[in-house]
């Protein structure tokens, strides 16, 4: 995964709470045979409304969400993440977020910031006419009139986005422990491995 | 003297490759089974990550949610075509991903095709004793071999293909205990049927449970199967049935099994696989066999289960408020009325099938109640899916088609079938099934669609009769 150190430009004024999965990737997109592509159908109820906010020119391509509380109740398909990562968002800042979807945002790399309702709404006014800067590192939100909002977030998740780390990634370090343990394995149990057929 | 274990605690054990502070192990995984609906977006994965697949022995991919349980192939052993593009896509994703990976492969015309579930335990694929992963909830299935097995998201799928390793923390241990005889005509689905009803749809969450007891040794392999196939049903991450001589003998020359001095220390291995005498499990439920009758559901959830000689439930007799307004809406769903004698109740569909209840003595059970009998005339839909192509030449050997066709119902292709609304067996809106699968949620078996749970012979019994009925008074 590419790691996670800043994300700065414009900002969906969202702002929806109880934004549950299936509102942010409908049941009929999960027959699909790729985590790409998905972005097409992200928020596709609410994009039936004219003049929505997701197909508006002024933020089309915008790299930040700014939701309500709770989003990404519901179902736990991953397609959630995989479909807002594929409309370009690389954070979603809310009051609070889903234990499920937030897991998933992190498997995927999507950095979800939690922030108290108040800057939350202060950020919805920035974001209708100039762009929120996300620095990782020093875990703080801030925009070009001063407003510098911090925020906490699990070391371990931090250091995996700065470093690009995915779980994979993380595992694969641990190459040799695996490689030491088939090793054992082959002596101690050597009828597990399956016969061909 | 070593602490004494459970038998989860045991495998456990065996399969720690390393563990962090926090108490989150990375844990090796034996057997790991792909089909085509979970896996293409982890194969994806791989393929941007430039990653490849760490075992790919260890890995056995089966399609079976989406295919369609007609014929398969034309007079010429072409494939007829799937009629759904995204189902075909999603099978022809798997047909290219499994070679492109080297991972064998047991493709759609493949007598061996089958449900993962199914294919697993019948090849000797799944052992006692192992770590088995799957992208699907019912892998626990594998459990009733003594196999610590799981349902898996899509991300854990690419982690274990790239890694053959998950990261996870150590769940609660439960027994189950079943103690007694059951009487005729109760079944493993009965059982874990009953059990779903005491234990609650949530009751097993953060557990692994082991089903112990007189009632469980008694059961055969499939049987297990079935047992542990609904763990999740009542919760559980997993559910285990302790590996005895009648699983060494299931086992036993099945073809991906070990062979010759193999076989010997597999199972002089395998004995070991038991809860030690004074190990201690985080809780315990007992239950005795002969409260078991054989059982139906009422509503939209797995644990609203009843005897069949039960009524439907009032939803003001439950205690809890949400449970009141659950069972309220279940039943608007299900257009029943409280009071209303589950025997009085009529079926349209019958579906026997599914992970659960597609193995051949699943088969047998539902032919005997058949046999010289005709399904009633309001069943629209009857259909008979064996769970692999080894079990459909099986029954067909013992002429259990013959039975099922001369009953007027269909005999299928092997799949997950009505199991799921995601191939073209469906249940239509406002029809109600009398069926052997696993869950009865709002949808599953169609939009609409009214499920009630039960065994294969109680499913035959409601093919009969036209309505959901006590299979005592056919096998009497």
């Amino acid at each position: 995964m590419n790691p996670v150190k800043t994300i700065e430009g414009k900002a969906y004024p969202f702002g929806l709470k109880n934004v549950d999965t299936d509102v942010i990737i409908p049941a009929a997109w999960l027959k699909t045979i790729s985590r790409s592509g998905l972005g097409k159908g992200a928020f596709e109820a609410l994009r039936k409304e004219p003049g929505n906010l997701f197909d508006s020119a002024e933020y089309a391509g915008s790299p930040i969400l700014i939701a309500g509380d709770n989003f990404g109740c519901g179902s736990s398909r991953e397609h959630a993440a995989w479909a807002l990562a594929d409309m370009g968002i690389q954070a979603v800042i809310a009051p609070s977020f889903s234990d499920i979807f937030s897991g998933n945002a992190f498997k995927n790399g999507l950095l979800t910031v939690v922030l108290p309702q108040e800057a939350v709404d202060r950020l919805m006014e920035v974001a209708k006419t100039d762009s929120i800067h996300i620095d990782l590192e020093n875990q703080v939100v801030t925009t070009p009139f001063q407003d510098r909002f911090t925020f906490e977030i699990d070391p371990f998740r931090k250091h995996c986005l700065l470093h690009g780390l995915d779980e994979i990634g993380l595992t694969l370090a641990s190459s040799d422990a695996i490689a030491a343990y088939e090793t054992r394995l082959n002596t101690e149990k050597p009828w597990l491995a399956p016969q061909m057929i | 003297m070593n602490q004494p274990r459970t038998l989860y605690q045991k495998i456990w054990d065996a399969h720690v490759v390393s563990a962090r502070d926090d108490g989150t192990c990375l844990i090796f995984i034996d057997r790991h089974l792909v089909h085509e609906v979970t896996s293409p977006q982890a194969f994806e994965g791989l393929r941007a990550a430039g990653r490849t697949v760490r075992r790919p022995d260890l890995t056995l991919a089966v399609p079976d949610h989406n295919l369609p349980t007609t014929a398969r192939r034309d007079a010429s052993g072409a494939r007829i075509p799937i009629a759904d593009p995204e189902s075909a896509q999603q099978l022809e994703a798997l047909e290219a991903n499994a070679p492109a990976f080297g991972i064998r492969y047991i493709g759609d015309a493949d007598r061996e095709q089958g449900i993962v579930h199914v294919v697993g335990p019948e090849q000797g694929f799944s052992l006692p004793g192992t770590t088995i992963v799957c992208g699907d909830s019912h892998t626990a299935c594998h459990g009733g071999l003594g196999a610590l097995a799981f349902g898996i998201g899509t991300s854990e799928v690419e982690h274990v293909l790239a890694t053959q390793t998950l990261q996870l923390k150590q769940s609660k241990s439960m027994e189950v205990r079943v103690e007694g005889e059951v009487g005729p005509g109760v079944t493993a689905k009965d059982i874990v049927l009953h059990i779903t009803g005491v234990l609650g749809a949530a009751g097993g969450t953060g557990y692994v449970i082991e089903y112990t007891g007189s009632a469980i040794r008694a059961l055969s392999i499939e049987g297990r199967l079935t047992v542990s196939n609904m763990a999740i049903e009542h919760g559980a991450r997993a559910g285990l049935c302790a590996p005895d001589e009648k699983t060494f003998a299931y086992l036993k020359g099945r073809p991906m099994a070990p062979k010759g001095a193999d076989w010997d220390a597999a199972v002089a291995y395998w004995q070991t696989l038991k809860t030690d005498p004074g190990a201690t499990y985080d809780k315990v439920v007992v239950i005795d066999a002969a409260d078991i009758a054989p059982s139906v559901t009422w509503g939209t959830s797995p644990e609203d289960v009843v005897p069949i000689t039960g009524t439907v439930p009032d939803p003001a007799s439950f205690a809890d408020p949400s449970k009141q307004e659950a069972a309220a809406k279940s039943l608007v769903y299900m257009g029943l009325e409280p009071g209303t004698p589950l025997r009085e109740v009529e079926v349209q569909n019958i579906f026997i099938g599914s992970c659960t209840n597609s193995r051949i003595e699943d088969l047998r059970a539902a032919a005997a109640v058949l046999k010289g009998r005709k399904k009633a005339a309001n069943i629209r839909w009857g259909i008979v899916v064996p769970g692999s192509g080894l079990v459909k030449s099986q029954a067909e050997a013992e002429g259990l088609d013959r039975i099922f066709i001369d009953a007027g119902l269909e005999w299928r292709e092997p799949g997950c079938s009505a199991c799921l609304g995601m191939n073209p067996d469906k249940v239509p809106a406002g029809e109600r099934c009398a069926s052997t699968s696993n869950r009865n949620f709002v949808g599953r078996q169609g939009p609409g669609a009214r499920t009630h749970l039960v065994s294969p012979a109680m499913a035959a019994a409601a093919a009969v009769t036209g309505k959901l009925t006590d299979v005592r008074e056919l096998i009497a």
